[in-house]
């Protein structure tokens, strides 16, 4: 066994159960660093160890299954895992940037500040490859909003968005808002940008050769947000508010200004530099030790030098402080004066605070005193775990349940369903929310909030990029291999329906405690499922995040694995959105039946809101739906569809509303005989889109939906002032009041 | 025209407002607000944003940049000055308009196209419109309330310097409808909607192009 020298002036830290939960090492894991270092940490490494070691940083429980997911293809710049966000190449010497990440316990403890800086950090993510961020999404949940703390939680998640995003200058176009019993104390809270930059100019998150020198900018460190990524990597309980100095606080107009610098100084000295990384989770442990690894070199940092805001700060609290708007440049030797005036500009201070050396070890000091000597590899190599999984039994009784079990629907009360189900805060208007967030600077945003994925032109650029979130946990949680997959399909169906053709995807898992049996089944068949749909689609996962331990005292939340997906236009001009148009245009029905049995009811928002029930089956059929999405994009590309709306929560009848309140125009939908009126209006059968077209282009849709084997059938025409399908006759007035209306009345006042 | 598009740090409707106006056919450059002399251009733009992140008081602190001593001066030419949200707001700090702007009424921030009356079409920032009529330009900010002595408002409406109107729902609590305002000699405007994001049928609207083309018009 090797045995590392130990840093010259700290002696071993005492290893008690204290110090061991506050880093949320186990005893086992703790014996393990000791084995590889072959002495016992000082408690500089120990705390070092135990960051890089949580589950936020060393995916030690979901990187085992990562294996499973589609990474490459031609398009796909970058290797999962290997840098700050994910890379693909959109054509016309673009490239586009993403990622997605959570930001829950902080967003339990301290909404406002949790959420804002959640957006900070994935903002840095993007723009540490000298991208510049183009926009951001928001898929937020909550529990139920008649309860007072949820309501607090979701006003002040969405103001913190708000506060920090508008000041960025970056407009946020899109996301979700989710309300399930389960997110009650333990909201999930997740940001995702999206960034683009010409082709080749892009910078690594490494260190760069021996000599190199680190450079801190942006702010001052202080003791805000220590222990932060073990915070995140445990459960919440009664205590858990105590953890609030855990939860930073950001300063959105220091990070604009970090934004222009470091966007502008890879634009035009990407020379100066060898890497460029964001201080996110663990702080300069983190970021340094991480981009030593990708160098395969070491480290020394002096942390004297580390400019703070606080006096009397240990090396350890320098180390792990998770103080925001910050982050390190590996700056060539010779460019260091450059830098630091490329920053001055802004007003912004870069100081050298360590070097790349060249043994391999991570080497901390404070003034002459070395506190720290352990080899990189040790810091980022923690355990990986594949517990025992088993399928919860509760949920394998629901996703048996037969929904023909429930008397149908009479004709007499659909009026009523539907307007029950467009007042559900799942369905009802987000515009509540997406008023608070600019969703218009930049004069990027061709398609805004509310349609099914929000469209982005690129100036210069032929092309367009349609963005959108989805993660249907409810389904997740009947049937975690299914639902996943539905969750890719559902983010395709939404890109396509705009017309792009989805390329990439970017993805945060939600769970609960995977070292439980029904947990770890759940985020390992969810990521097999979401695999095989990625496959489906040819869209590689670029980027993501897992953040797992959301449990509250409640209980665990509902799995809830989100997808961000990225599709590319080949004209921005030809964008579709969900309106529909023009009285006389006739509505299609693009994939499955119009007649739909019971079982396409189940994990449906129709059940869960008419019937209290979350249950019955969960079905997904990847190949209707890769066929619906070529003949989405083809009848988009033909300037064929006037409008296009996916079928999801609330089925068709929900689909046909939203496009006929979008439009402010009514539809006329003819059923036939339909042997179930409940599923046929408002089951969630997938790979199904409500289309319209002019009449004379009828032909021309038949004509795609055949290239692909796709049924479609024309169900009605665009006109007059109602909402007419079997049973429903409603003004579009009326619906639309129910609609929007909803949100304001839970939240305002 | 050459227009001068100053920046301050915070600020983020600068490459927007450019982009408007090269797309008719101007030159726009982006100013620092380090620079102290505005003496070469034809007109400035103040753009919106969070200058200094709104610290103390939106503009409060974006008053003191070296910029703004020759924009006063600039101010004296007659030449025109146009802010649009957080440009309004640092033109009420600086004193170059009256008034100030206060967190919106519902203490929320709001982003949502909106509709504006057109007081006067006999001026150089809307000789291209038609008096009363509606144009659709978008707004972005948490604190647009326009707020001024009952005094002052009775000068600036008696004099005509109310130049646009918020029409139906009145997004901010502003008193009076107050959307925009000149100043006497007519060649500062100040208001909190958003022309340059509106002046691109890509993106659903060209109302703000109204604006762009009487300034040319006027002072081109």
């Amino acid at each position: 066994m090797t045995e590392f020298p130990p840093p010259a002036d700290a002696r071993a830290a005492e290893a008690t159960e204290d110090v061991l939960a506050q880093i949320a090492l186990s005893r086992r894991e703790y014996e393990l660093a000791c084995q590889m270092l072959g002495r016992a940490p000082s408690d500089v490494e120990l705390g070092m160890i135990g960051a890089l070691w949580s589950e936020h940083c060393g995916y030690k429980h979901s990187r085992p299954l990562f294996h499973h997911f589609p990474t490459e293809d031609e398009r796909i710049l970058t290797t999962l895992g290997e840098e700050n966000a994910g890379a693909i190449d959109i054509g016309g010497g673009w490239v586009a940037v993403m990622k997605i990440e959570s930001h829950n316990h902080p967003s339990a403890i301290e909404p406002y500040e949790g959420a804002a800086t959640g957006v900070g950090g994935i903002v840095r993510d993007i723009f540490a490859m000298g991208a510049q961020p183009i926009a951001l999404l928001d898929s937020l949940r909550f529990g139920p909003l008649e309860d007072r703390r949820n309501r607090r939680l979701c006003v002040g998640v969405v103001a913190g968005i708000g506060g920090y995003g508008n000041c960025l200058g970056i407009p946020t176009v899109g996301g979700e808002l989710v309300i399930g019993d389960s997110y009650s104390g333990n909201p999930l809270v997740n940001a995702m940008c999206l960034g683009i930059a010409p082709r080749g100019a892009l910078i690594s998150a490494t260190a760069g050769p021996p000599g190199t020198q680190l450079m801190i900018v942006g702010a001052d460190t202080g003791r805000d947000g220590l222990h932060g990524a073990t915070f995140a990597s445990v459960e919440l309980d009664e205590s858990s508010a105590e953890r609030r100095p855990a939860v930073q606080v950001g300063n959105p107009f220091l990070e604009k200004s970090l934004m222009d610098a470091c966007v502008g100084l890879v634009r035009d000295h990407r020379d100066w530099l060898e890497g460029l990384q964001d201080c996110g989770a663990a702080g300069i442990t983190s970021s340094t030790v991480e981009m030593a690894e990708r160098a395969n070199a070491g480290i020394r940092i002096q942390t004297q030098h580390v400019p703070r805001r606080e006096s009397g700060m240990t090396p350890y609290e320098v180390m792990l402080s998770e103080s925001q708007e910050r982050m390190i440049a590996a700056v060539k030797p010779d460019h260091v004066a450059d830098v630091q005036a490329w920053f001055e500009h802004w007003d912004l201070h870069a100081e050298v605070i360590g070097e790349v050396t060249d043994d391999g070890i991570a080497r901390v000091l404070d003034g002459d005193l070395e506190v720290a000597a352990a080899p990189v590899s040790v810091m980022t190599n923690p355990p990986a775990y594949e517990p025992f999984a088993e399928r919860d039994a509760d949920a394998a009784s629901r996703s048996e349940w037969d929904p023909s079990s429930l008397t149908d629907l009479e004709p007499s009360a659909a009026n009523d369903a539907l307007l029950r189900l467009l007042a559900s805060p799942n369905i009802a208007s987000k515009r509540w929310v997406y008023r608070q967030y600019d969703h218009m600077v930049g004069t990027n945003t061709v398609v805004t909030p509310g349609s099914d994925a929000a469209v982005l032109r690129v100036r210069g650029l032929k092309q367009g990029l349609a963005v959108c979130t989805d993660g249907p946990g409810r389904a997740v949680e009947l049937d975690p291999y299914a639902g996943a997959a539905r969750a890719v399909a559902e983010a395709a169906r939404n890109v396509a329906c705009s017309g792009a053709r989805p390329v990439a995807v970017t993805d945060c898992l939600n769970f609960a405690n995977p070292e439980r049996a029904p947990i770890y089944y759940q985020l390992s068949e969810s990521i097999r499922g979401m695999s095989d749909a990625c496959r489906a689609f040819h869209t590689p996962v670029v980027s993501g995040n897992a953040s797992l331990y959301n449990e509250s005292e409640d209980g665990p939340v509902t799995p809830t694995p989100v997808v961000g997906m990225l599709g590319v236009i080949s004209d921005v001009r030809q964008a579709v959105r969900m309106a529909f148009r023009d009285e006389g245009d006739e509505v299609w029905l693009l994939g499955g039946e119009l007649d739909q049995n019971a079982s396409t009811l189940g994990g449906s928002e129709y059940l869960a809101v008419l019937h209290g029930k979350s249950a019955g089956p969960i079905d997904v059929d990847l190949e209707a739906e890769a066929a619906l999405v070529d003949t989405l994009v083809a009848g988009a590309e033909a300037g064929v569809l006037k409008s296009a709306h996916d079928c999801s929560d609330g089925g068709l009848a929900v689909a046909l509303a939203e496009s006929a309140m979008a439009g402010a125009v009514g539809v006329d939908v003819e059923l036939g005989d339909v042997q179930r009126l409940d599923a046929t209006l408002f089951g969630e059968a997938g790979a199904r889109a409500v289309v319209s077209v002019e009449p004379e282009d009828a032909a021309r849709l038949v004509g795609f939906a055949a290239r692909f084997d796709l049924p479609a059938a024309r169900i009605g025409v665009v006109g007059g002032d109602r909402i007419v399908v079997r049973g429903i006759d409603l003004p579009v007035s009326e619906a639309a009041a129910a609609w929007e209306s909803a949100l304001p009345a839970l939240l305002d006042g | 025209m050459r227009f001068a598009v100053l920046v301050f740090p915070g600020t983020w409707s600068d490459w927007d407002c450019v982009y408007a106006l090269e797309d008719l056919g101007q030159t726009a450059e982006r100013i620092w607000h380090r620079e102290s002399s505005l003496d070469e251009y034809d007109g400035i733009i103040l753009p919106g944003g969070f200058s200094y992140g709104d610290h103390l008081r939106c503009g409060a602190i974006a008053r003191f940049s070296p910029v703004m001593s020759a924009l006063e001066r600039f101010a004296a030419t007659g030449k025109p000055i146009f802010g649009s949200c957080n440009g309004f707001q640092i033109l009420c700090e600086a004193g170059l308009l009256p008034g100030v702007l206060l967190r919106n009424a519902s203490l929320q921030f709001r982003c949502q196209p909106q509709e504006l009356s057109v007081e006067r079409a006999d001026t150089g920032f809307t000789s291209a419109c038609e008096a009363g009529q509606l144009v659709q330009l978008p707004i972005s900010h948490g604190e647009g309330q326009y707020f001024a002595p009952p005094a002052v408002l009775d000068e600036l409406e008696d004099a005509g310097r109310v130049l646009f109107r918020y029409s139906g729902d009145n997004p901010n609590g502003s008193l009076r409808d107050i959307a925009g305002i000149v100043n006497p000699m007519g060649n500062v405007l100040g208001m909190m909607p958003h022309p340059e994001r509106a002046s691109d049928a890509l993106l659903g609207g060209t109302d703000g192009n109204y604006i762009w083309r009487s300034m040319i018009e006027r002072w081109g």
